[in-house]
């Protein structure tokens, strides 16, 4: 059976330009760069090169830091738990400020933190999904240390006024940090233009292999690492550094920011395709309005249709697609997107997100549309509820 | 995470629909994973004749809800109120341990429908 991946916001698929790019490193340029010798030497230029790329990508300046690690789960960690160790541990300074949309790692890494005498704010999005500026600083005390707030929303796909945010976020002095997974690669992100201290991105999100990502760091912003050792990364991340990876983040930074226009032309045309024909369907809901969404992503909930049944029902089918249904979570918890627009108890059971990317045809949405279709008028049959 | 059997009875679901005029119905409801689930019994002389099921829920639900139904049928009153919830999931050849109380409800409603025809005839 053929399959059709419409998962992206997960993960992607490599783009072989970028498996080219980290082959080399797997046979014969295998050295250590760290190494005095010709192995070592002869990879360095390529280290070099990926930081250029991954500088002009995100629009880093010279003087900041671009630290390469294993994952945005790393990078947040390090930031979250920095920042305990810099201010919140012996400062007044013991509050941040973050959403409830955030990713699990930076859940969590804070919820530890509360264990230590950490006062955390996770805002509630508003009735459109949407943290605002507005949220952030009336959030903001004389004690916040730092704000973490997503650029773009994993579930939705919706944009977050980060540029707004940073602006009450320097008024205030206090540091700011964005989880941007989402954002590169769908959208510009340009430090040149918006100032955060800390940005954290992941290759595997716009098709680079998993376990390799990255932090930016503004300069003068301080951060202890995390990892501790070797002066690999400036001594801001020990650690052996991964070649072929750090190598293929930063070709896969230059094809994503290279297939931006695209993203917003080609990409974005197949999605309200799908999105357009889904909302022919009765009771269907789309969360977020189209233009403040990144340009790959639709999140709808369809009443009657308990979403992980529909994405098991689209698997059988080779669809791969994903949901915010608490009956797809081990903790059961309806999603915090579908509460907070105020969908009633049995629609936040119906969550499903569908996710292109740049290597999705039109064919493959023509075919998605059917089986959906099809997939939703069985299920509705079976429904107590519809 | 499925096994062959939840998946074969949630692509192929069995006696799916509303019943005419049932002799019993079983609603259960769980609000916290959002299930909902509606069996309707035919009872002719303390036999199930009929089973017919309407599911809102996850694959695990509308399978153990399916495969309800073809255990229920030819059993006495007595008999089908021995049918418990490992019953069910044994008879999927399992279900994930999260699904165990959350999406298998199928027995409750069972129970809760043989209960209500009883309580109606005395």
């Amino acid at each position: 059976m053929e399959r059709i991946y419409l998962d992206n916001n997960a993960t992607t698929i490599v783009d072989p330009a970028v498996r080219d790019a980290m082959d080399p490193f797997y046979c014969h340029m295998y050295g250590n760069p760290n190494s005095l010798h010709s192995y070592g030497i002869e990879v360095r230029p390529y280290l070099h090169q990926a930081m250029e790329q991954l500088y002009a990508g995100i629009g880093a300046r010279d003087e900041d830091d671009i630290v390469i690690n294993s994952c945005a789960t790393e990078g947040n960690n390090t930031v979250i738990l920095g920042i305990y160790f810099n201010l919140l541990k012996d400062t007044r300074r013991k509050h941040i400020v973050t959403t409830q949309l955030e990713h699990p790692c930076i859940r969590e890494s804070c919820r530890f933190l509360e264990q230590h005498g950490v006062k955390v704010t996770y805002l509630a999005p508003n009735r459109d999904g949407m943290i605002t500026a507005q949220m952030v600083k009336e959030a903001i005390t004389d004690h916040t240390a730092l704000v973490s707030v997503m650029w773009a929303n994993n579930e939705t796909g919706l944009i977050l006024p980060i540029k707004e945010i940073s602006e009450v976020c320097k008024e205030r002095g206090v540091y700011l940090h964005t989880d941007a997974v989402q954002a590169i690669g769908k959208l510009k992100v340009d430090l040149k233009d918006v100032q955060v201290d800390y940005l954290t991105f992941s290759a595997h999100k716009f098709h680079g292999p998993k376990g390799i990502g990255g932090l930016y760091i503004r300069n003068g912003v301080s951060l202890p690492p995390l990892l501790h050792g070797g002066e690999q990364m400036g001594g801001r991340r020990a650690g052996t550094v991964d070649v072929a990876g750090m190598v293929a983040i930063g070709k896969a930074m230059e094809l994503a920011n290279a297939h931006l226009a695209y993203q917003n032309t080609e990409v974005r045309r197949l999605r309200d395709k799908l999105e357009d024909a889904l909302l022919k369907i009765d009771d269907i809901l789309v969360v977020g309005k189209r233009e403040l969404r990144t340009p790959n992503t639709v999140y709808v909930s369809i009443r009657g249709v308990e979403g992980e049944a529909l994405i098991w029902d689209l698997n059988q089918n080779g669809i791969a697609a994903s949901t915010g249904s608490a009956c797809a979570s081990e903790s059961l918890e309806a999603s915090p997107i579908l509460t907070a627009i105020g969908a009633d108890k049995e629609l936040a059971h119906t969550g499903v997100r569908l996710s292109l990317s740049r290597f999705t045809t039109e064919q493959e949405i023509d075919f998605s549309i059917y089986v959906i279709n099809k997939a939703v008028s069985r299920l509705r049959k079976l429904s107590t509820s519809y | 995470m499925y096994t062959d059997k939840v998946m074969d009875h949630f692509i192929n679901p069995r006696n799916t629909g509303d019943l005419p005029e049932p002799d019993a119905v079983g609603e259960i409801g769980n609000p916290a994973c959002g299930d909902m689930l509606r069996l309707f019994l035919r009872i002719e002389q303390d036999i199930v004749t009929q089973a017919r099921f309407k599911t809102f829920g996850c694959a695990a639900a509308i399978a153990t809800s399916s495969i309800l139904t073809e255990m229920v049928i030819g059993k006495t009153l007595e008999e089908a109120l021995e049918i418990s919830k490992e019953d069910v999931a044994a008879a999927l050849d399992g279900l994930p341990p999260e699904k165990m109380d959350c999406s298998n409800l199928a027995a409750d409603a069972l129970h809760q429908a043989i209960n209500n025809d009883r309580s109606n005839s005395d």
